[in-house]
């Protein structure tokens, strides 16, 4: 089971470590990324990202409305990224930015298949649910209560799955 | 016209995309965090549920950032709503309209069709399909992905990493296999 653990560990950023000051949630260092959050949910609801129709539009091939969204942030985040590796780029703190990467395993294929099936049924990624109860789409608490409970099954079953 | 108006009204992709891959190195200024929302699902289990598995057994508050960011989005929407909302209608492309009205759909004012994403449906068969099942698999198909359209989609292939790619494919490919073969199928069912 620990070895199963360890395998599948690839994407498993987060550390069990539960000492010091980072066990405590505090509220002040964290508010710039409620704004920064605050931020892109205005974009997405602007962007009509958070719309049902406009996710039909991009899988029917009607518009070319979401693959400029997403593939104008794409390549002006993989600018950003050059620039940064380029510059040494700091935070805020003065601290050097780190770029993680990405280990490839199954489960890119296969939650991928997965998600974009809920995806084109809910009209919403994560992102735009969140966005959406915002908005005042309220069946969006239940989409997001049940993909928590969609998170939480695939926690449970983890080990068993192909990866 | 008023700036105001134009604000009001949609923004262009070539407007909205740029300031949305701006998140990726806003993110990484504000404390080298990886931009990504999905995260967020298994922080919410592990925070509330973590039922012991092993998977939700880490310590969640090193990363509430994520977690203050969602909440951020939920109040963008709710800012966008009372401050920015668009007087008129979503200018949806004619073929999907008329796709979609063959399919049963008949409210096209709001950002998503009443007919389905209305709360009375909750208990219905249409609130388990488009809310319950439909949420269900984006939590699980994300969190098995490692990620979602901002984690893989934009941030992933900003950082030009290919297990990225390939869950961007495959994203697009479950959407298109839905929307043409399971969609309809659906849709007849509940309407």
């Amino acid at each position: 089971m620990s070895f199963q653990n360890d395998k599948y560990a690839v994407s498993d950023e987060f550390s069990a470590e539960t000492s010091g000051e980072s066990s405590r949630v505090r509220f002040r260092p964290n508010i710039r990324f409620l704004l920064a959050g605050a931020w892109f949910g205005v974009l997405l609801v602007k962007a009509e990202v958070i719309s049902w129709f406009r996710i039909q539009e991009m899988f029917r091939l009607d518009s070319f409305h979401m693959y400029g969204v997403i593939g104008a942030a794409v390549a002006v985040g993989a600018v950003s990224v050059w620039l940064i590796r380029r510059f040494n780029g700091k935070t805020i703190s003065g601290e050097a930015i780190r770029l993680e990467s990405r280990r490839f395993d199954k489960g890119k294929i296969y939650g991928g298949l997965i998600f974009g099936i809920g995806w084109a049924i809910t009209g919403a990624c994560p992102g735009p649910i969140y966005a959406q109860i915002g908005y005042g789409y309220y069946s969006g608490i239940v989409t997001l209560a049940a993909a928590v409970a969609g998170a939480w099954v695939y926690g449970y079953y983890r080990s068993r799955l192909p990866h | 016209m008023d700036l105001l108006d134009v604000v009001k009204g949609p923004w262009p992709w070539y407007v909205a995309g740029p300031l949305i891959g701006l998140s990726v190195p806003l993110l990484l200024w504000l404390g080298n965090k990886p931009f990504g929302i999905s995260s967020s699902l298994r922080h919410i289990c592990a925070a509330g549920f973590p039922s012991g598995i092993p998977y939700f057994s880490y310590n969640w508050k090193k990363e509430i950032w994520n977690l203050f960011f969602v909440s951020g989005v939920l109040l963008g929407g709710w800012i966008a709503a009372v401050f920015l909302s668009d007087p008129d209608q979503l200018k949806l492309a004619a073929p999907t309209r008329e796709a979609l009205s063959a399919l049963g759909i008949r409210d096209f004012s709001g950002l998503l069709p009443g007919d389905l994403f209305s709360l009375e449906y909750v208990f219905s068969l249409k609130g388990l399909i488009f809310f319950i099942f439909g949420g269900f698999l984006v939590g699980f198909g994300t969190r098995y992905a490692g990620g979602c359209t901002s984690g893989h989609s934009i941030f992933g292939l900003s950082n030009l990493q290919w297990p990225s790619l390939v869950a961007t494919l495959s994203f697009m490919a479950g959407g298109f296999l839905c929307t043409h073969l399971i969609l309809p199928a659906l849709l007849r069912w509940v309407m």
